[in-house]
């Protein structure tokens, strides 16, 4: 199934019916990635690829992609963060067979995914590993191990980079500045691009890219995309919805589609 | 016991599925090891962190990945990737932990391991293994290529007497029977204080355990405490988290209680000097010759 405006708008308003029937927040950080999950998922992802999200805590918009190839329910939604649901606020480590690791402490996915990738090249299997780690996840000295290695092993791993800005307690820039990120990637002689990481002709066009060797996508985006009071504002990434809150986010949405 | 455990996984280099993870480390002693494995002998560098996430991922993708380093460079430095990444998705790597106990002497506290099964057993489906004898590692080694969880090997330097002809690695092991107080080692350290009790002549009922968490005590064993009603355990750990601990629990839970239970642990750097294994062991009340005077005292 090819992803359209159209099913791209019903995967948004799922997510935030989802948010604001469960009541919880990190909705901001979803908000951001949610066309990078679609395209990854609709556009780029063949049978032999995997997927880690390392930014577990948009383990959200990873269910509701998921949704929207019917890998997972709509009942199984209406359990999202409930008591004794398959779907916990960061990807579980059992129940759902699309969900290779589970994560949510940050620094763990893309060595997770070097693993895989090392382990398909050893044993000569096809297919590729994708990555989507958040900005300030690259705090993590971890991830720049990681880096280090699928560069020195040439692994077949795409990095994607959620760059909104915005981290847990205040922005990127204020508490441990990268900027510019791009130059940091590639003074480890990664291949690395930018893109407007919602703009889905261009998310496709560099995450599908194939090149032999690992590459990292920065894909540049807004903490709470789609919906104006959210955009850019930090507290969106814990609030969970009012009812008028979400009235006003689908009216926003609905339009702007 | 490092050569021999490298020896022993050369044996078995042919299995396409072994992949060998070391952080930086086997220098005159794993070359045989990548000689022989070629591509899947990897230096992951000094990057224990993503050395261990790596190998969760290769269990995953259906290799059976090793890890070594020296001991706390895994389980300290890895603790979260260790957790996370291997024991929630019960994958079978086996972290090689060289240098328990006070093993690297005077190279100082960074480097010693005396609160790692400890910090290990708690972890799910995690199982750890404290080879005490050279005569243990092959058919360990060989024990651990075909399980199907995660593992965690503590390697030593092996004290086997010369007279001593132990049986084959077991999770408990019957050392020496005696009439006298009943004891509990583990690791290289038994072989030390089994030659010091030989030379005694101290009749005491010597008990190995060699797999953490412990198994339900023999019947024997708890036969042998209900007669002795002395319990000594030594281990070169912290109290804390110790077989002790998980010993006394079981006792409790099988409804036997020694009298006199004696726990004797690292202790961590008591003088604030540092030295040997020995001088450590010393520090510690763990060296043999203090082990036979608790012995004898108890005897007494």
């Amino acid at each position: 199934m090819h992803l359209t405006p159209e099913l791209l708008l019903k995967a948004r308003l799922r997510l935030l019916k989802m948010h604001y029937e469960s009541g919880v927040g990190h909705i901001g950080g979803k908000l951001s990635c949610l066309e990078i999950l679609m395209v990854l998922y609709h556009e780029v992802l063949e049978p032999n690829d995997i997927f880690i999200l390392s930014k577990g805590h948009s383990a959200g918009s990873l269910y509701i992609t998921l949704w929207s190839l019917g890998l997972l329910t709509d009942d199984d939604l209406r359990t999202f963060h409930m008591d004794g649901t398959r779907l916990s606020g960061h990807p579980p480590f059992q129940g759902i067979p699309a969900i290779p690791f589970a994560t949510g402490s940050l620094g763990h996915g893309l060595s997770l995914a070097a693993g895989l990738a090392l382990a398909k090249k050893l044993k000569g299997l096809r297919g590729r590993l994708f990555c989507l780690t958040s900005d300030g996840e690259w705090n993590e000295g971890s991830n720049w191990e990681a880096l280090i290695f699928t560069r020195q092993q040439n692994l077949n791993v795409t990095t994607i980079v959620d760059l909104n800005g915005l981290q847990g307690f205040g922005r990127t820039r204020d508490i441990a500045n990268l900027e510019p990120l791009a130059d940091k990637f590639k003074a480890f002689g990664v291949r690395t691009s930018e893109v407007d990481g919602h703009d889905l002709e261009a998310i496709t066009a560099a995450v599908g890219e194939d090149i032999d060797g690992p590459k990292v996508v920065i894909a540049k985006t807004q903490k709470g995309h789609g919906v104006s009071f959210m955009e850019d504002q930090f507290e969106w990434h814990y609030l969970p919805l009012s009812r008028e809150a979400y009235r006003l986010a689908v009216e926003q949405v609905s339009a702007n589609a | 016991m490092r050569n021999l455990f490298c020896k022993s996984l050369v044996e078995l280099a042919a299995n396409p599925d072994f992949v060998f993870l070391t952080g930086d480390l086997g220098f005159q002693a794993l070359e045989p090891l990548r000689d022989e494995l070629g591509k899947r002998f990897m230096n992951m560098g000094v990057a224990e962190q993503n050395m261990i996430s790596v190998a969760a991922g290769l269990a995953k993708g259906g290799m059976r990945p090793w890890v070594y380093s020296i001991a706390p460079f895994l389980y300290a430095r890895g603790f979260e990737q260790i957790r996370n990444d291997i024991c929630l998705h019960h994958l079978p790597v086996i972290l090689v932990g060289n240098g328990g106990g006070y093993g690297y002497g005077v190279m100082g506290s960074t480097h010693h391991a005396i609160e790692d099964y400890g910090v290990l057993v708690p972890l799910p489906s995690m199982r750890v293994y404290l080879p005490a004898f050279d005569s243990d590692v092959r058919e360990l080694v060989r024990q651990l290529m075909l399980i199907d969880h995660p593992a965690y090997l503590r390697l030593g330097l092996s004290e086997q007497p010369k007279w001593l002809s132990p049986s084959p690695f077991a999770s408990w092991r019957h050392m020496l029977p005696g009439a006298g107080p009943t004891i509990v080692l583990t690791g290289p350290l038994a072989g030390g204080i089994l030659d010091a009790l030989h030379q005694s002549g101290i009749s005491a009922d010597v008990w190995l355990v060699s797999e953490l968490p412990i198994a339900e005590p023999p019947a024997d064993f708890l036969a042998s405490i209900r007669r002795s009603n002395y319990l000594l355990v030594v281990e070169e750990h912290v109290a804390a988290g110790s077989l002790g601990q998980m010993l006394a629990r079981q006792l409790l839970l099988a409804g036997v209680a020694p009298a006199k239970f004696v726990h004797r642990t690292a202790l961590g750097y008591v003088s604030g000097l540092y030295g040997s294994q020995r001088f450590h062991r010393l520090e510690c009340g763990l060296d043999p010759s203090q082990i036979v005077t608790e012995i004898r005292r108890a005897v007494a």
